[in-house]
């Protein structure tokens, strides 16, 4: 190793987020690499799923926190350099731009959009360049980012959650994981969740349920009422009564298969108690309620095995017992985790009694598990590779070796040869809102929508803003802060229930919003455009943001006027000689195509993948797409 | 499928990669035994991905003492003198290997790889030769070749910061996925021998330098009498003729192997960990592409180099000259 690169690595302190898959890899990686200041941050803790590639982790570890046990372990090999553990959420306010400061490099290993959306603002207004990473399966991808040079994380719109249209949910699913949504964030919710929560689904619920006034407290059930008997009238009132409801309404089934309603009586025998051993019966053994499963007491075992209608109905009234019986104290405030036995079997039930029920086919525990977990796909082998890269990476940023940056894409096949692909890095999209400062364009009905939808919807949910202050010229509309008077916090609570145009400060077509997070000292512009109607399939927050309709500055090369650009290539056309390399295509900064790019990396196999709340990463770019777009490196 | 079901914990602890290969592919992967030799950095990464990913058992041979050196990449042995006094490196990374994965059986294996019989490779479902001389390789890959059974056989080198890995998987069919469709492939892999002997005047140009650095180097220290990586910059001029001579040999001009290259290689001989780490992924891969039969595998060459990035993978067979 040449000596410039040996003093670069040994002076330079750098900081990991995430210690998960990724992170255990490039902790490892970096230790042997000789760096000697190593910070890393971590909020989660060891599960026994993390095992079988999170090598510096242990049976005997499960619990406690990743960020504290990786370092012990490395120090174990390497003990005489310095790694400090935090175990936090990077987006506590103590990780501010200061905290950020004291680094040469920051390297991320995170497992989702909204912490690595977070990370890459604190790094632009700290001025340290980043190194982003992610991986799912056998596909890989290491990206460099310093500010000025390269383009920023947020300069391509990245892939967000996918949500369903309500109604496909609620009335007409056509795929398994409209079943699985309904069964988990409507009816799971519903029963054993917060009742007073006002999400849009539990909304429909309440309204499906209330259409005749016998079924309005269908849901509740009375204190001395037998769990089965609740249990059968639950069954009864979702996949029969309401089916039957749903079916009456004969403009729907026009162009649609009609679903059968189904009632217990015709699968279950009249008594299970007799059958199968009260649930009463077992409430004498003593067991942990995260290990309470209805599985065994059906005599289940295989969690890949396909279960019947009737199967999945015993399942869906042995858990629902069981919650009632071993579980009672939770019932209120649950909400599903993919890591809770008995949640992930009534959730897999009653989405497959829906499916039968709308003739979709059936799908196995540890499938239905993998769908309404969104969990990853992860293997120990990616990620050593990704941690790999991310050294070398780091190692030039250190170094300050620009021409050297490389993006690189691991493939699950070769494409001209490479299993390792690096292309060159892009510079800056000039209208990037987030490192160029470009206002975007909102419309939305001025008149119909209230600031609060604004704040849920598009502040925090679209532009991931934690602490955000909006103004409207002069008129400060809203902020979030622990130095706020009560008066201040009346004023913004009751203009969170205004409507835009009704603001102290009117936002009505053509009025143009600040919007400010201040730990992520992030500041950008929004130009409302007034809308009338909404399609609530096609933009069903009946709110539309876009980032790049504005053409862009006059800065730079960028010679996009009109419209009609989406398929000229700018690398040849129209910019400089000596930045031509580096251009990027303006047709990629088109939501239309990022949306065909995105759709063939999640398009497979996984059309279910939405936002992972499990380790290591989904937003992979195809690289098959990005090869043709891209330059490559000769 | 073959044999009995996955138990309850192995479904739990695998839950993640059953999910990118199934459950299938799983039972095949903890039913194979792996045969592992020379345990230096690249090695040490590999035997990890492949104890984490739950095979069968891995066997471990590599006689030599812990240094200063074999610290270096190698993450399997503590730096703690104590602990690895007097112990083999096979020894001190079995220990630390059993570790990761108690549902794997890691074991050592004593003696000189070469010298082992035809029937001692019978046992393995895969053998990985790490930083073996060109007879070792050699050697060990025909006596796999003449078992009725088929052996996954592997090479793997790493200099400075580029690696090369060989594979022989014989006549080799598996299954891909086209669009919906399974369809069955077949590939056949010359041996060792075969593929480090192809004339260099039919490889076409684009192939990665590498491969035919690495052939100079390999013919340097047979010739030489050295172990891997016992060279420095005092070797190259003889380096040079013996890249001279295989040129010449080869009808080729000298230009076809750049010195700088060799130099590389002859002076970079602390492993880059970096390099170790993705070249070690990398193999794994393959080796649970073939051990589960999924996936098209290499053939029959990668290499990767830090300096410009890429991984390639090479297909060299005497395929040119027909």
């Amino acid at each position: 190793m040449d000596p410039q690169q040996q003093s670069a690595i040994q002076g330079a302190k750098v900081l990991m987020v995430g210690a998960g898959g990724i992170g255990c890899e490039l902790l490892k990686t970096l230790a042997l690499s000789g760096f000697h200041d190593i910070h890393i941050i971590d909020m989660d803790t060891i599960e026994v799923s993390n095992l079988n590639r999170q090598f510096l982790f242990r049976r005997s570890h499960v619990g406690q926190s990743k960020a504290k046990v990786a370092r012990d372990a490395v120090l174990r090999f390497r003990p005489h350099i310095n790694i400090r553990s935090y175990h936090a959420n990077v987006k506590n306010p103590e990780f501010d731009v200061d905290f950020f400061k004291q680094f040469d490099v920051v390297l991320n290993g995170l497992d989702n959009l909204d912490a690595r959306r977070h990370v890459n603002r604190l790094c632009l207004a700290a001025d340290v360049p980043l190194v982003e990473s992610g991986t799912t399966g056998f596909l890989g991808q290491v990206t460099v980012h310093v500010k000025g040079k390269t383009e920023c994380y947020e300069c391509q719109t990245k892939p967000t959650p996918k949500t369903y249209p309500v109604c496909t949910i609620t009335s007409t699913p056509t795929k398994f994981v409209h079943c699985i949504v309904w069964a988990k964030d409507l009816l799971f919710a519903k029963l054993f969740g917060d009742k007073n929560q006002d999400n849009d689904l539990n909304v429909r619920a309440k309204k499906e349920a209330s259409s005749s006034k016998e079924t309005e407290d269908v849901f509740e059930r009375a204190e001395d009422e037998d769990i089965e008997q609740y249990g059968r009238k639950i069954y009864d009132h979702v996949f029969g009564y309401n089916i039957e409801a749903a079916l009456s309404n004969e403009e729907t089934w026009k162009n649609r298969t009609r679903p059968r309603p189904i009632y217990s009586k015709e699968v279950l025998p009249e008594s299970l108690t007799q059958k199968n051993g009260s649930t009463q019966n077992c409430s004498a053994t003593d067991v942990d309620d995260s290990t309470v499963s209805a599985m065994p007491l059906l005599g289940l075992k295989n969690p890949q095995e396909l279960w019947g209608l009737t199967q999945n109905s015993l399942v869906f009234i042995e858990a629902l017992k069981l919650f009632f019986a071993k579980r009672k104290k939770e019932i209120g405030h649950l909400t599903f985790d993919k890591d809770d036995q008995l949640a992930v079997e009534f959730v897999t039930a009653a989405a497959n009694i829906r499916a039968e029920s709308f003739g979709i086919p059936l799908h196995s525990l540890f499938e239905a598990k993998g769908i309404a977990g969104n969990i990853v796909h992860a293997v120990a082998t990616t990620n050593a590779i990704v941690a790999g890269l991310i050294v070398i990476e780091a190692i030039k940023v250190l170094k300050k070796d620009e021409d050297k940056y490389r993006m690189t894409y691991c493939l699950e096949h070769p494409s001209r040869k490479m299993l390792l692909m690096p292309v060159e890095p892009f510079e800056p999209n000039p209208s990037c809102y987030v490192c160029s400062k470009t206002p975007l364009v909102l419309e939305i009905n001025t008149q119909k929508s209230k600031l609060r939808d604004l704040v849920d919807k598009i502040v925090k949910a679209k532009l991931g803003m934690n602490l955000p202050l909006i103004m409207h010229g002069a008129s400060l509309l809203y902020e979030v802060g622990d130095d706020l008077d009560d008066i201040m916090v009346a004023n913004y609570n009751a203009n969170l229930e205004k409507f835009l145009s009704e603001l102290p400060s009117p936002v009505i077509n053509g009025s143009t919003l600040t919007v400010e997070d201040l730990q992520q000292e992030l500041s950008c512009k929004i130009n409302v455009k007034h809308r009338e109607e909404f399609d609530e399939e096609k933009e069903p927050e009946g709110m539309v943001l876009s980032g790049w309709t504005q053409s862009p500055p006059t800065k730079g090369e960028s010679a996009s006027t009109s419209k009609n650009e989406s398929d000229v290539d700018v690398t040849e056309s129209s910019s400089g000689p000596e930045i031509a390399s580096k251009k990027r295509r303006l047709s990629e900064t088109e939501p239309k195509n990022h949306k065909r790019e995105t759709e063939n990396v999640e398009g497979e196999d996984d059309d279910y993948l939405m936002e992972i709340e499990d380790d290591d990463l989904t937003e992979i770019e195809n690289p098959m797409t990005v090869s043709k777009k891209k330059k490559r490196v000769a | 499928m073959d044999g009995e079901e996955l138990t309850e914990q192995e479904t739990a602890l695998y839950d993640r990669q059953i999910r990118v290969w199934g459950a299938n592919a799983q039972r095949r992967l903890t039913k194979s035994h792996i045969l592992v030799s020379g345990i230096k950095g690249t090695v040490a990464e590999f035997c990890k991905n492949i104890v984490l990913a739950g095979v069968g058992s891995v066997t471990l041979m590599d006689d030599s003492l812990v240094t200063e050196e074999s610290l270096n990449a190698n993450f399997l042995i503590p730096p703690d003198e104590n602990a690895y006094k007097g112990k083999t490196v096979a020894e001190i990374c079995c220990d630390s290997l059993k570790d990761f994965n108690p549902m794997v059986l890691v074991s050592v294996e004593k003696g000189d790889l070469s010298a082992r019989s035809t029937e001692f490779f019978e046992k393995f479902d895969v053998v990985v030769i790490g930083y073996g001389s060109l007879a070792t390789k050699k050697a060990v890959n025909e006596k796999c070749r003449k078992l009725s059974k088929r052996v996954a056989f592997y090479t793997v080198d790493c200099r400075d910061s580029c690696g090369e890995i060989f594979v022989d998987l014989q006549d080799y069919k598996y299954t891909k996925k086209k669009l919906e469709e399974k369809v069955e492939c077949e590939l056949n892999f010359p041996s060792f021998q075969e593929a480090v002997s192809v004339p260099w005047k039919p490889i076409p140009r684009r192939t990665a330098k590498l491969y035919f650095a690495m052939r100079v180097i390999e013919v340097f220290e047979e010739n030489e009498g050295r172990k891997h990586g016992e060279c420095s910059l005092l070797d190259l001029p003889t380096v040079l003729e013996i890249k001279k001579k295989l040129c010449e040999a080869n009808s080729v001009s000298e230009s076809h192997v750049p010195d700088s290259l060799l130099e590389r290689l002859i002076t970079g001989t602390i492993e880059f960990p970096p390099a170790c780490a993705i070249v070690g992924g990398i193999l794994a891969q393959e080796v649970i592409k073939a051990v589960s039969g999924k996936g098209e595998p290499l053939k029959n060459f990668f290499y990767y180099d830090a300096q410009d990035g890429k991984g390639v993978m090479e297909d060299i067979s005497n395929s040119f000259t027909s």
